[in-house]
């Protein structure tokens, strides 16, 4: 029995997707939240009022609509920033959360050298792993990382080898989107503040599931996606110290992120708008607040708690399948509702598409980071991935559907 | 049901007892190709003479659509001649593009019909297509030594 405070069957009501059937009436079982959230009617309903009454280039022109977008859109800044614990000056809007990484690893090129080191983790989705990279590649500087152990966390064993005197930026996940580990921060954060050097979180897989105090994180930087936080595509977060963002310069040049401009030079903006280059995808941003309000109103801690303890079911549940190997924690201490895992010899991409059959969305492949699956010697892995609207019933449909997938392989 | 068509019986057979699979050390042409959707990874090696297949060896990792169309393709493309495997190629990238309205022609792709199904499963296309864009690639470099 799944304890939980959450009212799953009234929550899926607020989602129209749910009202769909899946390869021939099939009820859909969506578990792939980690990739993608689907959108609550509010989120829609906020995109579609802001086209339908507000809509104009929000921080230009003085008519009403003007007006009304630029309030619309910093009334959602004021959202995000009480919902990350940010002020709203450090709250940068881009286009996502790999914007926001490359925004990052760009503004920070001229600021690093070939005698410096940045320090990555082997469990970074690509997104958190090729800017940095690259950046060191353009600079000189040496990439260094944390190393994962066979159960799926980071292994901190030589901290102080792999985070050193030159080290000027870490950067890590806070969930790893294969394994579900969260990672111990303090440790990490205390080490690279003890050497000058700046953390900077992916929260793309933690954001949307539990409750995010940036100040008590201590983390620099900080990014999210909107749309993985039942939010629209096309809007990522970058949250930064007021002190760091106003050092940093900006990344992308053009309208409205100018202070003066001459046919030679130009002076920035202050942050926020020193890195918001042209006119902003408005009509997500308003809809990433609708969002993150109705995250606030169900409750982070109350959507954590359930993840937690329907993630203890699912992981048992999935225990008792002969020949199904969890790649990952295998208890929830520290973890979150992402299971990866690999059965017998069935493919992931074979098992996937049997699920697909039976109306079950589930992820399958290295989940664009394939350096960590590599590395755990596996090409592929299936990966289920829970949200605040999934319940027992979903967990019940991939089990039964897993087991109904080694009767139909095993046929021939 | 369109699994079924999807995963035939011949399908699991070759993807259980893949034919040609392990490298032989004599060949013209070495490929290694890569599906970066999923990971799919295939090496292939081919060997001419006078202008035919002479031989075709592999060693790969994916899915049964992946592994069992390389395994049908090596199976049919060994012995021809560069130019009849050239329309055996088309045919199948032909069916394979067909959106599930064509189910190949039997006299010229044997067991690679069974793949068929696969065309109505856009994420798939290209599980099939990987060893065949392999072959593909080898017989040109092959050709051009």
């Amino acid at each position: 029995m799944v304890m939980s405070e959450l009212d799953v069957a009234k929550i899926r009501k607020d989602f129209p997707i749910f009202t769909r059937t899946i390869r021939d009436g099939k009820k859909l079982v969506y578990l792939d939240s980690g990739a993608t959230s689907q959108k609550p009617q509010v989120v829609i309903d906020a995109e579609v009022d802001f086209y339908s009454k507000n809509n104009a280039a929000a921080h230009r022109g003085a008519h009403q609509l003007a007006e009304e977008a630029t309030e619309a859109m910093e009334s959602a800044r004021q959202i995000v920033a009480d919902f990350l614990a940010a002020d709203v000056d450090e709250i940068v809007f881009t286009k996502s959360a790999t914007e926001s990484l490359n925004l990052l690893a760009y503004s920070y090129t001229s600021l690093i050298t070939k005698d410096d080191s940045i320090v990555v983790t082997e469990m970074e989705h690509h997104a958190n792993l090729i800017p940095w990279q690259q950046l060191a590649e353009r600079t000189g500087a040496t990439l260094k990382w944390f190393e994962v152990d066979s159960e799926g966390r980071l292994d901190l064993s030589s901290i102080d080898q792999v985070i050193t005197e030159d080290t000027k930026i870490v950067a890590l996940t806070h969930q790893s989107n294969v394994l579900g580990t969260i990672n111990p921060l303090e440790a990490i954060v205390a080490r690279a503040h003890e050497v000058g050097a700046v953390v900077v979180l992916d929260a793309c897989q933690s954001v949307p599931h539990m409750p995010i105090n940036v100040r008590e994180l201590d983390v620099d930087f900080l990014t999210f996606s909107g749309h993985k936080a039942v939010g629209p595509t096309g809007v990522g977060v970058l949250w930064g110290r007021s002190e760091l963002l106003e050092m940093l310069p900006p990344f992308l040049f053009g309208g409205s992120m100018i202070e003066t401009v001459t046919m030679t030079s130009a002076t920035w903006a202050p942050a926020p708008r020193k890195f918001e280059a042209g006119v902003p995808n408005m009509a997500q941003i308003v809809g990433l607040g609708a969002a993150l309000n109705y995250l606030s109103k169900i409750g982070m801690e109350k959507i954590f708690h359930h993840e937690v303890e329907l993630g203890a079911y699912l992981i048992k549940r999935l225990s008792t399948i002969e020949g199904l190997r969890i790649i990952g924690p295998q208890h929830m201490q520290a973890r979150g509702g992402t299971v990866s895992f690999t059965f017998g010899d069935i493919h992931p991409h074979d098992l996937g598409q049997y699920l697909d059959a039976q109306g079950i969305a589930v992820r399958t492949g290295h989940h664009c980071a394939w350096p960590l699956t590599r590395k755990l010697g596996v090409p592929a892995t299936t990966r289920a991935s829970l949200y605040f609207y999934n319940d027992e019933s979903d967990v019940d449909a991939l089990i039964d559907g897993i087991i109904g997938a080694k009767k139909y392989f095993g046929r021939s | 049901m369109e699994l079924d068509a999807l995963y035939q019986e011949v399908i699991l057979d070759h993807y259980k007892h893949p034919q040609h699979k392990g490298l032989l050390s004599t060949y013209d042409a070495q490929v290694h190709h890569v599906n970066p959707s999923c990971g799919d990874e295939i090496t292939l090696n081919l060997a001419l003479e006078n202008n035919s297949i002479s031989s075709i060896s592999w060693d790969g990792v994916g899915c049964s659509i992946s592994q069992a169309s390389v395994s049908i393709m090596s199976d049919l493309v060994i012995g021809k001649s560069v130019d009849e495997a050239r329309v055996v190629l088309d045919n199948f990238v032909e069916l394979m593009q067909s959106k599930g309205i064509k189910t190949g022609d039997p006299a010229i792709l044997e067991d690679a019909v069974s793949l068929a199904g696969v065309s109505k499963f856009p994420a798939r296309i290209k599980c099939a297509l990987l060893g065949w864009m392999a072959y593909k690639d080898a017989v040109l470099s092959a050709s051009t030594k």
